[in-house]
């Protein structure tokens, strides 16, 4: 039975003047992957972010597994552990080992042991195919690598919900595979996940549902197989003319 | 010349002094100007406004006010103690205000996705501050850091005023013990000042390449 786990209810967020989310209505349930897509400026990454309020929201609710997200605070922070963030710039600790990276949060935020932590983080790295390069620093690592190291760091912390901000936008073509492995992994091994992304090709073979937005409006949300063939919306069916023709 | 040949052990005790002053009020400072930068950029309005206001009135007024204030101050309040400790207090409070001036810019320096990154695995604001954003900030200020010690080593002469026998005070002892050799006491003080300074340099150049990041 669909649960619910990340549900969003008349969330509205303006930058100035600008009203970059209009009463944004979404609920992910558990296991279920969401790919977000729609052209630039159109609130994507700002939906994705507001998810574990690394943007605050003017109005509207948002809940994690039933709890609203608090104010900041320690309690936001507790909530933030559960909720796993990949970036565009995959913002490793730029002073850590990529092994330290891992096993940071789940020493000072789960209180682990560093040798329980290490054998945690030695695991998630060989998951996501970097175990020989544990005590090398990020910036001695390809982009791709960089982020399948993000990956496993946000996996560390054991999160009920994995959110990608365009996880693969800053990659060289040829490293866009390599991490759109490890998601589509992820998502086959039964990870709830919201994902930003301009990857048409994940959105139809790892998406349960494919969400539309366009200035800062949800436009549409269907199953991958329908939004792609018999998209309902003219601004979808103009978006996807242009992007697939090439 | 001889006297300043004769009297190296004046000058040997003062500028022992004049290190031990450096040294302590260096070590506050940096502790005291990491805490008002911590307090510039943390999310609680009040002591944002009191870490800018300490920037701006110390930062803004000439040291040796800083030293009367002291030394005129404290008493006031019960605090009595030898001018050597008012002069590290004065050093300390002074030297504070650009230590947070300069770490608040090696803060700012931290790209933000590595305080967003911190916040998303769950670490809280002073956690984000002392794990990730300051080990990087500190990296990128060690330049300025030794701007702000070696101008410290200088400005401790100030406490030659308030009775404090350091480098400046021997010279002037010296001076007024050997009128004959002035110029040879002042320049081989001016001297000692340079070298100490150029060693406080070449170690802040050899810290700055063993922090920098790989």
């Amino acid at each position: 039975m669909a649960e619910p786990l990340v549900v969003l209810e008349g969330v509205n967020k303006h930058f100035g003047p600008l009203h970059v989310l209009k009463d944004i209505d979404l609920t992910v349930d558990r296991g279920e992957v969401v790919v977000v897509i729609g052209p630039s400026g159109s609130g994507k990454s700002t939906l994705c972010r507001t998810i574990n309020r690394l943007e605050s929201v003017d109005s509207g609710r948002i809940t994690i597994d039933g709890k609203p997200l608090p104010e900041e605070g320690k309690e936001l922070a507790q909530l933030r552990a559960q909720v796993g963030m990949v970036f565009q710039s995959f913002n490793l600790f730029a002073h850590k080992t990529v092994l330290q990276n891992v096993t940071l949060g789940p020493m000072k935020v789960l209180g682990k042991k560093k040798a329980d932590a290490e054998t945690r983080g030695r695991e998630l790295l060989e998951r996501v195919g970097i175990a020989n390069q544990a005590d090398k620093y990020p910036a001695q690592l390809s982009g791709g690598q960089q982020q399948r190291v993000a990956i496993a760091r946000a996996l560390a912390m054991d999160p009920k919900v994995m959110l990608f901000d365009e996880p693969t936008s800053a990659l060289d073509p040829e490293m866009i595979n390599e991490v759109l492995d490890v998601m589509t992994s992820l998502a086959t091994g039964g990870m709830t996940m919201v994902v930003v992304t301009h990857e048409m090709g994940f959105a139809r073979r790892a998406a349960n549902r494919v969400v539309f937005m366009d200035e800062g409006s949800i436009v549409e949300s269907s199953v991958p197989k329908q939004f792609f063939t018999s998209p309902s919306s003219d601004r979808a069916k103009d978006f996807l003319s242009k992007i697939l023709t090439h | 010349m001889d006297a300043v040949l004769d009297n190296l052990d004046v000058f040997v005790e003062g500028f022992t002094t004049t290190l031990s002053l450096t040294l302590l009020a260096a070590a506050g400072a940096l502790i005291l100007g990491t805490l008002l930068a911590a307090m510039r950029v943390s999310p609680v309005p009040p002591l944002r406004w009191f870490a800018t206001l300490y920037v701006q009135a110390v930062r803004n007024t000439p040291l040796t006010v800083v030293f009367f204030l002291v030394v005129f101050g404290l008493p006031e309040v019960g605090v009595i103690v030898s001018f050597y400790r008012f002069a590290v207090v004065a050093l300390t409070i002074y030297t504070a205000a650009f230590v947070a001036e300069a770490v608040r810019s090696g803060i700012n320096s931290v790209a933000s996705g590595q305080a967003e990154a911190s916040r998303s695995i769950g670490m809280t604001f002073s956690q984000t501050l002392r794990l990730v954003v300051l080990p990087q900030a500190f990296a990128n200020i060690v330049p300025p850091l030794a701007s702000i010690f070696i101008a410290l080593l200088k400005n401790t002469s100030i406490a030659y005023a308030f009775g404090v026998f350091e480098a400046t005070q021997a010279m002037n002892r010296l001076i007024n013990d050997n009128g004959s050799d002035v110029i040879a006491i002042i320049a081989a003080a001016a001297l000692a000042y340079l070298l100490l300074a150029l060693l406080a340099a070449a170690l802040f150049s050899r810290l700055e390449r063993a922090v920098r990041p790989a």
